[in-house]
């Protein structure tokens, strides 16, 4: 029987998965948003994640709640120590949301250009500063006995969480060039369905190469990797999912595509969290002073009481978010209220 | 400066920010409400176009809203790490329950608020619409429970050292990091003292916002005489929305003073600027506080305060004198914003009331009349009002909670990220004070954009879906039928 550290623990887990299977693919075609160049177009980009964007977002907000209400040692030592990174985070997150809001409200080329950019960059921004706070954790930070991070700021711009946040930016360009096939037609299309592949190669060129940077700077994940040598068949299943997207592409089953790369995300978040399991954010190079779920965690009254929280909202939420995906499905047509 | 005052200026300068479009959203959400609900019952395109318009100012205040709140979600951690340690069971279950229950409520039904029009029907459009103004006053409910715990904290037992320690246990300076607030008994942690008072004044506040937004508006257009038919049924909805708000508001703010003498009683000293304990406690109006002769200089009413704390002039009051000095909070400024408040919000009850009563002898939209005008005049200015009510209110119960984040156990001082530099929160302080600056010429530009657009006019609205075009028929057919 699992215990309640556990069940939180892959719960946040969940609404983290959640995030990056939603709000991924909306950053996504953040990223992508400055490569076609006629207003239609973007406005047709815009328009795809216009209503569900915000629900995406909820998703990190309720995400960052449960761990400070779960989790407050780990909440409190990764905010306050990644504080620049969160700031810039901050930053991207606020740009690129009101971007989405005000591009099309004026029609000069500066203006729409001047948020084109603020929602694009935002979007990347944000993508690596997610990416790189995930490297610093599998890496391990420097932390003192309260569990504050103590390494600076420099040290969490080192190459091996440089290198995950490359790689989460290419992942939800992925995801977002996926999910854009699904909303666009005709010329449009053609090209996004394109991109695909390039976005494809260009993720599982930086996985690989991360792959590699783990030997190096990550000595201690091979140790868990003998030690749990099942994670292996997770990581091939991953990279069998990753390769099912280009031929579901081909075929033209663009809900199938979008799917298996939401599969692939969540075996991504799987494979993270069973390997650094119990740990929260490792300690490194003291392992001891590392945050587990057990140190780090409040009281289990706490857990059961948000448990019966979860277990009565989760169903809800899902219901009503299938729904909008739902009532929004089919590709994007501008209408007088279209962004 | 040092990263305590640095942290609470970037604290209050982002959560003032935000507040600025959390009570629009929230008042225009109900505003939303009965306009769809009115267009549902009588199948009127002016309602309709009313809907419409008002939906169109509600997304861009809902935006700006949804960007600026996460910065707060982030901060608690960022910048108030030790109090994250300490109320992590608290505060972040409060937390996370407003984004279970509040927040995806809110953002999924949006998308059909915003952009449903053509997508679903007349019924569930209204049904999408209540639901984003319910998940808004949700997460009112649990943000407001979880900051009213800081106020009057119950329901928790102290933890040290993984010992749980006696009731009434006060973590001393040196305990205070090894110390934490684990909850005891749910409800009572929800149903705190004060958190239903401050709640339902709250709430009330944002109704007043929304309220008078829309009066705002619908007067400039009566001035110029522009949209004449949407600004009077808009001005009508609003009024009454806004008559009834202020009214409620006096309650409300009575309860929550009632609960402040009993539960932080150096607040209620500060507030009216009470320094000796007394009986015949006297009710400042306006005044300024001598803090050198600790007397208030200005306008009062003896005894009035000894009255409405007890019902006597020989009830006695706690003055500043009963606590030591360090506990104190800033009295003058706290003084002073809840004076702001309270002349405001007298103010906002006068005002709407004027219009119930011109609108009685029916010279409300005799535009005509320069008495009319007049108030025309001071009502497109009062939007300004409850915005300035609810931050000077926010003022005073935050301030005066101070110098303690959790009121009693843990100090301002204490709660801070211990890792966080002041060069650090001085570039986050410049950051926000850019983007929020920018976000807010922007928004007075779109908004002002909107309105100089206007609603449309036509009788036949060309953005209506032509299913709703046959229920609208269907409802003038039955509204000639029992006519």
């Amino acid at each position: 029987m699992l215990d309640l550290n556990t069940i939180w623990f892959i719960l946040v887990g969940v609404l983290f998965t959640g995030y990056a299977m939603l709000d991924g693919f909306d950053l996504g075609v953040g990223a992508l948003h400055l490569l076609v160049k006629k207003d239609e177009d973007r406005r047709i980009f815009l328009n795809a994640i216009g209503p569900v964007w915000d629900g995406n977002e909820v998703w990190l907000v309720t995400g960052a709640g449960a761990l400070f209400a779960a989790f407050p040692m780990v909440y409190a030592g990764v905010f306050s120590g990644f504080y620049l990174p969160f700031m810039a985070l901050l930053c991207g997150l606020i740009f690129r949301a009101v971007a989405i809001e005000f591009r099309s409200k004026e029609p000069w080329g500066w203006w729409r250009q001047m948020w084109d950019l603020g929602f694009s960059l935002g979007s990347i921004g944000s993508s690596f500063l997610i990416g790189l706070t995930m490297g610093n954790i599998l890496v391990g930070v420097q932390l003192d006995a309260t569990g504050n991070y103590i390494g600076g700021v420099r040290a969490l711009f080192n190459p091996y969480a440089i290198l995950l946040g490359f790689t989460t930016v290419a992942l939800f360009a992925m995801h977002g060039s996926i999910y854009l096939v699904m909303k666009t037609e005709g010329e449009l299309q053609a090209i996004v369905r394109r991109w695909v592949n390039h976005t494809i190669g260009l993720f599982l060129f930086f996985y690989l190469i991360l792959n590699v940077a783990t030997l190096i700077y990550a000595p201690h994940l091979l140790e868990i990797l003998r030690a749990r040598p099942w994670l292996i068949a997770v990581f091939v299943l991953n990279v069998l999912v990753v390769l099912n997207i280009p031929r579901q592409n081909h075929k033209g089953n663009d809900f199938a595509a979008f799917l298996s790369s939401c599969a692939s995300m969540a075996l991504l978040m799987a494979l993270f969290g069973l390997t650094v399991f119990p740990n929260m954010v490792l300690s490194m190079p003291n392992p001891e002073l590392s945050l587990t779920i057990y140190n780090a965690a409040s009281t289990p009254k706490t857990h059961m009481i948000m448990l019966i929280m979860a277990i009565i909202g989760i169903p809800i939420i899902l219901a009503y978010t299938v729904s909008v995906y739902f009532i929004f499905r089919g590709k994007v047509k501008l209408t007088a209220h279209s962004y | 400066m040092d990263v305590e005052i640095l942290s609470r200026i970037q604290f209050a300068f982002t959560i003032m920010f935000h507040y600025l479009y959390v009570p629009l959203t929230m008042g225009l959400g109900v505003v939303l409400v009965i306009m769809e609900a009115m267009w549902l019952k009588t199948g009127s395109p002016k309602y309709h176009n009313m809907a419409r318009y008002w939906t169109r100012v509600f997304g861009l205040t809902f935006a700006i809203g949804v960007a600026t709140g996460i910065v707060l979600e982030f901060e608690f951690g960022t910048n108030w790490a030790a109090y994250s340690r300490f109320v992590g069971d608290i505060f972040g279950s409060a937390l996370a329950a407003e984004g279970i229950f509040a927040f995806f409520l809110e953002s999924g039904f949006l998308a059909i608020l915003l952009f449903g029009w053509n997508k679903v029907g007349p019924k569930l459009h209204f049904f999408a619409t209540c639901m984003v103004c319910l998940g808004a006053h949700f997460s009112a409910v649990w943000i407001v429970i979880a900051n009213s715990w800081m106020h009057t904290p119950a329901g928790f037992r102290i933890e040290y050292r993984g010992e749980i320690m006696p009731p009434g246990f006060v973590p001393t300076a040196d305990q205070i990091l090894n110390s934490r607030a684990v909850v005891e008994d749910f409800w009572a942690m929800i149903f705190n003292p004060s958190s239903m008072d401050r709640l339902a004044h709250v709430v009330v506040g944002c109704w007043q916002a929304g309220a008078f937004l829309v009066i705002s508006i619908s007067a400039y257009y009566l001035l110029r005489g522009r949209h004449l038919e949407f600004a009077r049924t808009s001005m009508k909805v609003a009024l009454i929305f806004a008559a009834v708000a202020s009214l409620l508001q006096l309650a409300t703010g009575a309860k929550s003073a009632d609960g402040v003498t009993k539960n932080q009683p150096a607040k209620l000293a500060a507030m009216e600027g009470v320094f000796k304990t007394q009986s015949n406690a006297p009710m400042a109006i306006v005044g300024w506080l001598d803090m050198e002769k600790q007397e208030v200089i200005g306008l009062q009413i003896p005894g009035m305060l000894s009255i409405l704390v007890g019902g006597s002039t020989n009830t006695v009051v706690t003055g500043l004198d009963a606590f030591p000095k360090e506990d104190w909070p800033p009295v003058q400024a706290v003084f002073q914003f809840y004076h702001l408040m309270i002349a405001i919000g007298m103010a906002l009850i006068g005002i709407a009331w004027f219009g119930m009563f011109l609108w009685w002898r029916g010279w409300l939209f005799n535009t005509s009349n320069p008495i009319v005008r007049l108030y025309y005049g001071v009502l497109v200015l009062s939007v300004l009002g409850p915005q300035i009510a609810n931050q000077s209110g926010w003022f005073t119960t935050e301030l005066g909670r101070q110098p303690w984040i959790v009121y009693g156990l843990m100090r301002t001082s204490q709660g801070l990220s211990e890792v966080v530099k002041a060069n650090h929160v001085i570039a986050s302080l410049i950051m926000f004070t850019f983007i929020y600056a920018l976000l807010f010429a922007v928004f007075l530009y779109l908004l002002n954009r909107k309105i100089q657009r206007g609603p449309d006019d036509e009788e036949e609205s060309e953005e209506m879906p032509t299913s709703w075009v046959a229920l609208m028929e269907r409802r003038k057919g039955q509204a000639r039928g029992a006519g």
